[in-house]
């Protein structure tokens, strides 16, 4: 019960705290270790040496933007047009035609207005919310993940980044040795997103979604012998960004015959 | 004008008292259904839960102390453990959560031996860790007698952990093991040498948009890994659909099992919205079907025109009264070149009424011809109450109020419709997606006794058997 609004939230939290519920006791149970996850946990730094991906075919190679804000109190917004607007609208790398490196910088104005509550209790007024516009230096992180998905809310949380509220954007670089015909991207994404291959937009993924393993697939799409450049953009609210992503041949199999790398 | 607007406003209520439960069947995260002292109890998200006599009309009256969130319970022995969680705030706040376990003699506050134990703390997580210890579900393996409670949220992992079935505790050497993603309101059950992992996806808790969804996988082992019907691990999102929103009904979260008896089971939960109840979150209790091994939720019969079909045979329920042959002649395979093609038009009432005895009359199976003495009309009657899942209906001949009625010897007639309890039947679908025909008294009898096939054209009244198609029954809707 827990994708909710933050005015629920605030709902829940008065309900708790008002009804004689017995205060928590962190680590009560015997032998747990309490774990405060790192970056560490879920990435390591790419190396010089191009990665196959992994036997299932996932891609786990990236270059990862750190998070820009966009403030949104709920999921329930992103619908076909939203998603399309708001993931290039605020910053589109696409149009920088450089594909960017480890460490590059970039410089935004992002609006960082926090978001009105989705639900007001009984008698409750409505905040007043002033626009709020920063300047953000965002940089690019050359990252492994360590699993078949790319945590991307793990990837801000390891840099005491926003989590919530976020767009993310990645791009990786995929050579092949020959011409691979009829394949198709297979994403899965937490929440919605959009997907390019050398520029052309292959997949978009709207609503409020988990990230479940082969959830959209683009058309049918030929891989050029040689590089062939992934963007993609990740846009959500609450909840735990993340995303994976693979080719699958004609036969329902995934790709493999291809190596990744971020330079 | 007016009449027929009164006559449209109250078909809409009839309707929608027959898809969900009445009363005040208002709640949040239902858990399993328990009946106790003959009667039944969920509890919600916050203090306290629902209460039924029937298993349809549902009112306040659950106790349950200590708020906090998405209660489940279980029975074992003769005590109810009921499990639930404190939490940290959500997706957008901290993710410090606990489960917790007590018991309970009886869930009937009336019972003087009603009384809960300290509960105790069986899972937790802490802030940032990738589970939020929040939604538990309790399961009690039958194969091995070992209790397990699964628990977690969207914030990363849906994880399990043994508890010991004596105390409600949990195990000393308990590990948590990752056993799913991206969902919550997780539950397990058994069937035929499968566990099942239930989650729950989608959008909660935004009314009539909300996109919840009841998934599942399967493993031959109590721990997983459980992998969906196109063999998608759960921990890798995958989940194949058990409960999807209904027209008019959105939601559906918060999986609990009933099973009543062999081939009659329940599945209950919440919708977040119910559009014919001010869009606001309700108990729903559906059928639990089963279809070459994957659970989904069957129908609530809807009020309308049937026939009604013995599985023994597929012969047709009729009143039994002379035939009459239906129109139209007999045209062969061929036309004649300068004959254009008609539509030959349907027996009618009012064609053949006008024969039919008065009083009572007998009630047999035979070809289905769409005769007027074979159509039926079935339609729930909100004064008479219900059973778990579903309102008393009577069936009646389309356009009379000829009811079928059980009688003293045990059989079937049609008489003039009175509301009298043997002239109500509860219809349910069973586990085999067939249905079951049972009238809510017989007179006389004492014995639950179904609409039972003993000969391909004699239906009866006699013990439900699940293993045979002779207590079974189909329906096919009629214009």
């Amino acid at each position: 019960m827990k994708r909710i609004f933050f005015g629920v939230l605030l709902l829940f939290a008065i309900t708790f705290t008002s009804s004689g519920q017995a205060p928590r006791q962190a680590g009560v149970i015997p032998g747990r270790t309490p774990v405060s996850p790192t970056l560490e946990d879920y990435f390591i730094p790419s190396s010089d040496e191009a990665v196959s991906p992994d036997a299932d075919g996932f891609i786990t190679r990236w270059l990862l933007l750190e998070p820009i804000p966009k403030a949104n109190g709920s999921n329930t917004v992103f619908t076909d047009s939203y998603v399309r607007e708001n993931l290039t609208a605020i910053y589109n790398p696409m149009l920088e035609k450089k594909f960017p490196k480890d460490g590059d910088k970039v410089k935004l104005s992002v609006d960082v207005t926090p978001q009105a509550p989705a639900f007001l209790m009984p008698g409750q007024e409505a905040p007043k919310i002033e626009k709020k516009i920063e300047k953000r230096t965002l940089r690019w992180h050359a990252l492994d993940s360590k699993r078949f998905n790319v945590k991307l809310f793990r990837f801000a949380a390891g840099l005491k980044l926003d989590v919530y509220g976020v767009i993310f954007w990645g791009c990786t670089i995929i050579d092949c040795p020959e011409e691979i015909k009829d394949v198709r991207l297979s994403a899965g994404t937490n929440a919605a997103s959009m997907w390019w291959i050398d520029g052309e937009e292959v997949l978009l993924m709207q609503s409020d979604r988990r990230m479940v393993q082969d959830d959209c697939m683009s058309s049918r799409l030929t891989l050029k012998k040689g590089r062939n450049v992934i963007w993609f953009s990740v846009i959500n609210g609450p909840g735990m960004s993340d995303m994976c992503v693979r080719f699958i041949d004609e036969q329902g199999k995934p790709v493999t015959n291809f190596t990744v790398n971020t330079k | 004008m007016r009449k027929s607007i009164i006559s449209v406003g109250i078909a809409a209520l009839v309707s929608a008292s027959s898809f969900a439960q009445v009363g005040s069947p208002f709640i949040h995260d239902p858990s399993t259904i328990m009946e106790s002292n003959g009667k039944y109890y969920t509890f919600g998200t916050g203090v306290n839960g629902l209460m039924s006599e029937d298993g349809w009309t549902w009112q306040s009256g659950a106790i349950r102390p200590h708020s906090g969130a998405a209660p489940d319970a279980i029975k074992i022995g003769d005590r109810y453990l009921v499990g639930f969680s404190s939490t940290g705030g959500g997706l957008g706040g901290g993710h410090a959560g606990q489960i917790l376990t007590m018991w309970n003699k009886t869930l009937d506050p009336s019972d003087p031996d009603f009384a809960y134990t300290d509960p105790v703390v069986v899972a937790e997580s802490n802030i940032d860790e990738d589970c939020d210890a929040i939604d538990i579900g309790l399961f009690l393996d039958p194969v091995t007698g070992r209790l397990w409670c699964t628990y977690g949220t969207y914030f990363g992992e849906i994880r399990m952990c043994e508890l010991d079935p004596a105390t409600g505790a949990r195990k000393a050497d308990a590990v948590d093991i990752p056993i799913a993603i991206d969902c919550e309101a997780s539950d397990m059950i058994y069937n035929d040498g499968w566990y099942y992992l239930l989650g729950t996806h989608g959008t909660c808790c935004d009314g009539t948009n909300s996109t919840y969804n009841i998934v599942c996988g399967r493993s031959r082992s109590v721990n997983g890994p459980f992998l969906d019907n196109v063999g998608r691990d759960m921990l890798r999102g995958g989940g194949k659909m058990v409960v999807p929103a209904e027209p008019r009904r959105v939601g559906a979260g918060h999986f609990g099992r009933e099973v009543l008896e062999a081939g009659v089971e329940k599945v209950s939960f919440h919708w977040e919205a119910d559009f014919d109840l001010s869009g606001r979150s309700t108990l729903a209790i559906r059928p639990l079907l089963w279809r070459n091994g994957w659970p989904y939720a069957g129908e609530i019969l809807a009020d309308g025109k049937y026939s009604i079909i013995s599985e023994r045979r597929g012969f047709a329920l009729e009143m039994a009264v002379e035939f009459v042959r239906l129109g139209g002649g007999m045209r062969g395979w061929f036309m004649r070149g300068e004959e254009a093609t008609v539509s030959i038009a349907d027996q009618t009432l009012a064609d053949v009424e006008k024969d039919w005895p008065e009083g009572d009359v007998a009630v047999r199976c035979i070809d289905n011809m769409f005769r007027p003495n074979q159509q039926w009309t079935i339609e729930a009657v909100p004064e008479a109450g219900g059973y778990l899942g579903g309102p008393y209906v009577k069936i009646v001949i389309a356009g009379t109020d000829r009811a079928l009625t059980a009688t003293a010897d045990k059989e079937v007639i049609t008489s003039s419709f009175t509301g009298a309890s043997e002239q109500l039947w509860r219809i349910e679908q069973l586990t085999d997606g067939t249905w079951r025909i049972m009238p809510k008294s017989v007179p006389g009898c004492n014995e639950p006794l179904a609409l039972v096939s003993v000969a391909d054209s004699t239906p009866t009244l006699a013990r439900f058997d699940f293993n045979s198609d002779n207590s079974k029954w189909h329906f096919t809707a009629l214009r």
